[in-house]
């Protein structure tokens, strides 16, 4: 889930003469976390502290000069830079009062953007394609900048952004041709271009924004058409260096917005994790066009997560816009007369628990008072009590609790340990304390192999205070050690185990426990896959063995904790075979099986067509009942005794 | 007993029009209900919720709200009128323009020395209530925007008004707006739209209890303006608000057509102090809107867009079963809208607006009980006769011949002769009609259709005698006790001789028309008559009350008969008592004059006064007993009251003299299914 929380406003902004232009060039982060670098459409850049909305600092440069690129922070010197008039680089430190007075560079070619990031040195990306390290540029300021775009093509750069991996640093572009439109990923120190052609879209229409992130060292490059498409595509981060020429970049379409009629005017997407996108200017699904609002969609599940309507016009830039940033768990907006902060959230959810099959019932009850926290929640005050209560009982647990004996100790003394720290413990408490001892005690069996701690693992997932986001590597550990005991407790009592995690148990060993666990089909399936053909027929014998016990008992049976319902037995059966049904086509020892289950699917199929032909004679029986008088007029005779 | 020929007629499209407002005055048990079409009804909940008088509507009538002050009826509405009600006379007083557009909502304080109502163009308006009329005062200050509810605080020094998008508190000394609430709009593509304060509550803490259409009910403190509570209780609007005397419940109705009761209740045992108005129960006895409400000592009544009135009994307030205990739904006019022709065999079904009248078919031969005959003749609309003028028809009658007709609204009565040639007919109003009979609550033919009786004021009867050339005003036949009250029920003896009429004192008079004076009164029972009639060779009059209970009465020896006496001494069976829609006919069977027809809505009874009167052991509604056991043993288990329940929704039941009867029905389906679409509510799986 995503929550929008409520915003606040940084700035006011000063409406520009054109009116599809933005009051605001850019927002960049400085080295504090909370502070926000904006520089504004003409002269101005101003540095504010967000939390306070409270500007620290501004520097303007001389009337008749503009401003053509938006500030950054060199986090490398703590100086901010700046580019005035395309040409002048003038870089300044905080406490520097007049622009003027600082350090300035006139370079020989028209500057795009300077970029920076924490972690790398600022580079420099000039009109015409050629990038420069800040440091470098500033060395030698007239140096030949070389034409990577061809002039006489009318090639001109759209977007840029730069990306520092671990020890790489991507400055990445896109260029508009003729109506064409090309990605290029810089690659610096061995410096590298690769240049992509992007997917034409049907319209013929220019995407409106892009958003580019690092993922499992991967460029994602996200980018929204008019049409309300947002495609992905992906660069890989140490992609085939040395091909010649354009290649095609291939592209997958995540999300489909509702646009209303028409087509989207100046909109923004910007991804803010895997699952999450946020759009701002784009109708509200079920309000009236014409209506702005900021929308987090979930690309897994095309739903939209959370809405805020974003009162005024939503301010854009020529050519591709940017309309939002989206920083530290914030995204400014700008709109209207301001400029927004909206904080923001996406929790990780279990898919399990966010969609899938949820426990039996029954089995439910007990379980569903537990709490599933997640750290940041918990750290961050999402909880009545207020964050100052948190910060106190954390510390009250951490110096109550000597972690020594958990570092060092035996297995018996952690187990005796444990045991009195569960204890004593207040549940608030507790499920704090509870997942980091899991965390420390598996953390240490994973680096010491000697060392394994069942009981007091056991004891820990007993309090019902964990769960397997909390931890995710103590179901893993109890399989690697083969203890079931463990397994067993987990999948009881964890509701968000995932499909993955699952079919890992399966494969070990089949229980009543794992057909328990909330699964949503469409993840499992492909899990279930990797089980081999001998795993599948054992399991759907088993199945088979249960579902037929069940059936004979069925009306002696009583509700037993930790059996399984007739309906998810069939729900396995089906996954089952829909995972595997080909292979178990081909294997001999699987025929008898099938052929079994076949027979059961034919008498049941059977079954339910002579109840919906009873159901069928059920309703004419009905519907013969009241025609008998619905006359106007009748005459009838009564007796009277 | 033996067997019936029945028509069973279902062709009335009798349909009541939507209840729009009520009201309920607490001192005299009375609650007011106004309808679309301007008609008031008067229910008397101190005699088993009997409808005792009818005010009909007129086309430029709209009611709006409704108010009493003291035992005074006012009623606003669209038309920009303040109209007080003779309730004596049953039509409007007076009617009062307002000069502030179409008005929304009116109100007296509990002092009832003044009336408030809110208008179209933004003012709440005082008016002073004087002893024959009322009088303007003054105008609070003017506001934007339209006034659609008020509440007066008890203490009758602030008003709360219910506006578009806000609630004002009115300072009524100063006629300064001292608050402004501002009331949220609905979620979504409802944003855009205003949203409508239909009903607002003062209570006497300063709390103000609001219903508006995004579907809240909001709780305010009126004395900071600020937002206590809202409570989300429907995706439509909420329509009515009504406060029960201490203010502790407050009931809400919904286009959903529920009605939810808040209790200003501790949400725990343990802190008894904190109390807090908590949504404590939904009812769900409409099918649309909830326009009206009253919430009143043991009960809560609803009104609304499906026309029937809802007594909801509060059943925390019964400390056992009983007939007061039990929902009641109220769907039927108390009298007659069905006039039968006994010897032409002819109908006459009343609208408001017009006349019908109708030829009954004709069938074949015999058949056995249950058997549907076939039909020689279909019936046959022959008459459909416009009213003139705006008013409303309040009473008609057809003379037993066939060849007489009379309506009469509030300002003119109309005769008029009808000639019936096999098949033709041939309608004349008869042309000069005494001065005197201006207007009638009722009217009948004599038996021999030589006179004319019309229900007059001060529960007086004009007599006017009939014949082919001319009609002339003869007598008016005036009771001594000097009620003022209007006669509900009149019937006259078969013979020609003897005239008896009963008004809302419950008094019952008995006039010997031949000599044309009093001939005696029946002493007066508590519970209102709701239907009589007058045996054809006894000249017993039998009365059936509100109550359910039966009296015969001999005009002759003006007593009691005995079987009447007998009856009263063992009492009436208690699964008779128990019926909740009152006797609206009462008829006999000149073959066999031990036989009383009587019916109900929901069942027709033969009262054979010859048989043994059940007892409260024996099987009351025994007929499919009977019809089981053999004749010899039947006679032993026969008693007095032979109950058909095969006919249902019953607005009339008439004897023809060919000893057939006429069942009119009238199914409630038929009237649900002419109603507009419900709001539309998500089903499960829909």
């Amino acid at each position: 889930m995503a929550t929008l929380f409520e915003g606040f406003t940084l700035c006011g902004l000063v409406q520009t003469q054109s009116a599809s232009d933005s009051a605001i060039q850019g927002i960049e982060l400085d080295g504090d976390s909370d502070h926000a670098v904006v520089t504004d459409s003409t002269r101005a850049v101003t540095l504010y502290k967000v939390s306070d909305q409270k500007p620290l600092g501004s520097w303007t440069v001389k009337q008749g000069q503009l401003l053509t690129c938006p500030a950054v922070f060199n986090f490398q010197t703590n100086e901010y830079v700046v580019v005035s008039d395309n040409k002048v680089i003038r870089v300044w430190k905080e406490e520097d009062l007049h622009l003027d007075k600082a350090f300035k560079a006139t370079v020989s070619a028209d500057v795009w953007r300077v970029h920076s990031a924490p972690g790398g040195e600022p580079v420099v990306l000039f009109q015409r394609g050629a990038v420069r390290l800040l440091d470098s540029l500033l060395s030698a300021p007239q140096q030949p900048i070389e034409d990577i775009l061809s002039e006489e093509e009318k090639e001109v750069i759209r977007w840029s952004t730069n990306i520092v991996a671990e020890k790489q640093h991507f400055v990445l572009f896109t260029t508009e041709q003729k109506g064409e439109h090309f990605l290029y990923v810089q690659r610096l120190n061995p410096n590298t271009l690769q240049k992509y052609r992007l997917e034409r879209e049907d319209s013929r229409a220019p995407p409106l924004s892009f958003s580019a992130s690092l993922r499992d060292k991967h460029i994602n490059l996200l980018y929204l058409y008019p049409n309300g498409c947002v495609y992905q595509s992906v660069v890989a981060v140490q992609g085939p260096v040395g091909l010649e020429g354009v290649q095609a970049l291939p592209r997958s379409l995540r999300l489909r917005l509702p646009v209303g009629e028409g087509e989207l005017g100046a909109a923004s997407a910007v991804a803010l994790d895997e699952a999450h996108v946020a759009v701002v200017g784009m109708p509200h699904p079920s309000a009236r066009t014409g209506k702005d609002f900021l929308c987090i969609w979930n690309t897994n599940f095309q739903t939209l997560q959370a809405d805020k309507e974003m009162v005024g016009r939503i301010c854009g830039q020529v050519g591709i816009l940017r309309i939002v940033w989206c920083y530290l768990g914030k995204l400014f907006v700008p709109h209207g007369k301001a400029l927004s902060v909206i904080p923001y959230e996406c929790q990780k959810s279990s898919l399990a628990s966010a969609l899938g099959k949820l426990r039996h019932p029954g089995i439910a009850v007990s379980k569903s008072s537990v709490a599933i926290p997640s750290w940041n929640t918990l750290l961050h005050g999402d909880q009545p009590q207020g964050p100052t209560k948190i910060v106190d009982s954390r510390k009250s647990v951490l110096t109550v609790v000597h972690l020594q004996p958990f570092q060092t100790g035996p297995v018996e003394e952690v187990r005796r340990e444990v045991e009195a720290l569960v204890s004593r413990g207040d549940a608030q408490d507790l499920q704090l304390s509870v997942g980091r001892l899991a965390c420390q005690l598996v953390a240490r069996s994973q680096v010491e192999t000697a060392f394994y701690a069942p009981g007091a693992l056991a004891r820990l997932v007993k309090t019902q205070c964990l769960c397997h986001s909390m931890c995710p590597d103590l179901l893993l550990l109890a399989l690697e050690h083969k203890d079931y005991f463990l397994c067993q407790l987990c999948l009881q009592l964890f509701p968000d185990i995932p499909e993955v995690v699952t079919c890992a148990c399966l494969k070990t060993f089949i229980g009543n426990e794992v057909l328990q666990t909330p699964y949503s089909d469409n993840l499992l399936v492909p899990h279930l896959k990797d089980l081999n053909a001998p795993q599948v027929i054992l399991f759907l014998q088993y199945l088979q063995f249960i579902y037929l016990k069940y059936s004979q008992d069925v009306y002696t049976q009583t509700p037993v904790l930790r059996s399984p319902t007739m309906t998810q037995i069939i729900d396995w059966v089906c996954l089952l075979l829909d995972a595997h049904f080909t292979v178990l086509v081909m294997a001999p020892d699987a025929k008898g099986l099938l052929s079994n289950l076949q027979s059961f699917v034919k008498s049941q199929v059977k079954l339910f067509s002579e109840l919906g032909k009873i159901e069928g004679s059920l309703q004419e029986l009905h519907k013969m009942k009241p025609s008998k008088d619905i006359s106007q007029y009748s005459i009838e005779v009564i007796e009277l005794f | 007993m033996g067997e019936f020929k029945v028509h069973r007629v279902r062709f009335f499209d009798y349909m009541p029009t939507a209840i729009r407002a009520m009201a309920f005055n607490a001192h005299t048990e009375r609650l007011a209900l106004g309808r679309m079409d301007g008609s008031v009804e008067i229910f008397n909940f101190a005699d088993h919720y009997f409808q005792e008088k009818v005010i009909p509507g007129k086309d430029s009538r709209s009611i709006e709200a409704l108010c009493w002050v003291g035992g005074r009826l006012f009623s606003a509405g669209l038309n920009g009128e303040i109209t007080e009600y003779d309730l004596e006379n049953l039509r409007p007083k007076y009617s009062l323009e307002a000069y502030g557009g179409p008005i929304w909502t009116i109100t007296s304080n509990s002092q009832g020395a003044h009336l408030a109502i809110g208008c179209e163009d933004g003012t709440v308006k005082l008016f002073e209530v004087l002893e024959e009329s009322i009088q303007f005062e003054r105008n609070l200050d003017r506001q934007k925007g339209r006034i659609i509810s008020l509440s007066w605080h008890p203490s009758g020094t602030q008003i709360a008004a219910g506006m578009m998008d806000m609630i004002r508190v009115f300072d009524v000394p100063t006629g300064r707006a001292v608050q402004r609430l501002l009331v949220d709009r609905g979620f979504g593509g409802s944003k855009s739209r205003e949203t409508v304060v239909w009903s607002v509550v003062f209570l006497s803490d300063c709390t103000i209890i609001s219903g508006d259409s995004a579907g809240k009910v909001q709780v305010w403190d009126g004395h900071t303006g600020t937002l206590v509570k809202t409570h989300l209780v429907t995706k439509w609007d909420v329509l009515a608000l009504s406060v029960s005397k201490d203010e502790s419940s407050v009931v809400v109705g919904t286009s959903e057509g529920t009605v939810i009761q808040f209790q200003f209740i501790a949400p725990t045992l343990q802190q008894q102090q904190d109390k807090e108005w908590v949504r404590t129960r939904t009812f769900k006895n409409h099918t649309h809107d909830v326009r009206a409400l009253a919430e009143i000592e043991t009960a809560i009544v609803s009104g609304g867009m499906d026309t029937q009135l809802v007594v909801r009994p509060l059943l925390e307030k019964f400390d056992e079963r009983s007939h007061a205990s039990a929902l009641r739904k109220i769907q039927f006019p108390h009298r007659n809208l069905v006039f039968c022709a006994k010897k032409a065999g002819l109908l006459l079904f009343q609208f408001p607006g017009q006349l019908e009248l109708w030829r009954l078919g004709e069938s074949d031969g015999h058949g056995k009980p249950g058997d549907s005959l076939p039909l020689k003749r279909k019936p046959e609309k022959l008459l459909h006769l416009k009213r003139k003028g705006e008013d409303h028809i309040c009473c008609s009658a057809l003379s037993s011949c066939g060849g007489w007709l009379a309506y009469s609204t509030m300002s003119s009565v109309r005769l008029y002769r009808l000639q019936t040639d096999n098949n033709d007919i041939s309608i004349t109003k008869v042309p000069k009609l005494p001065k005197i009979l201006r207007s009638a609550h009722q009217l009948c033919f004599s038996s021999d259709s030589s006179k004319l009786f019309a229900a007059s004021s001060q529960s007086s009867v004009l007599v006017i005698a009939l014949s082919q050339s001319e009609c002339k005003y003869v007598h008016t036949l005036k009771p001594k006790s000097g009620s003022r009250q209007p006669i509900h029920l009149m019937t006259n003896s078969v013979d020609g001789k003897w005239l008896a009429t009963a008004n809302s004192d419950c008094e019952i008079h008995v006039y010997n028309v031949q000599k044309l004076k009093l001939h005696c009164i029946v002493p007066v029972y508590g519970s209102c008559p709701s239907a009589m009639g007058i045996h054809p060779t006894t000249n017993n009059l039998t009365m059936v009350h509100a109550d359910q209970q039966i009296f015969e009465y001999s005009i002759v020896e003006k007593q009691y008969t005995d079987w009447s006496r007998k009856l009263q001494k063992q009492g009436l069976h208690n699964l008779w008592l128990d019926r909740d829609t009152p006797v609206t006919h009462v008829t006999f069977n000149p073959k066999n004059p031990e036989q009383i027809l009587l019916h109900d809505m929901h069942m027709f009874c033969i009262i054979d006064q010859s048989l043994p009167l059940p007892d409260q052991k024996t099987q009351f509604y025994n007929q499919m007993t009977l019809r089981s056991l053999s004749e010899q043993e039947r006679p032993s288990h026969l008693h007095a009251f032979k109950i058909c329940k095969t006919f249902q929704d019953l607005l009339s039941v008439s004897l023809l003299d060919d000893q057939s009867l006429v069942m009119v029905e009238r199914p409630l389906l038929a009237i649900t299914s002419q109603l507009p679409a419900p709001v539309r509510q998500k089903k499960f799986a829909t």
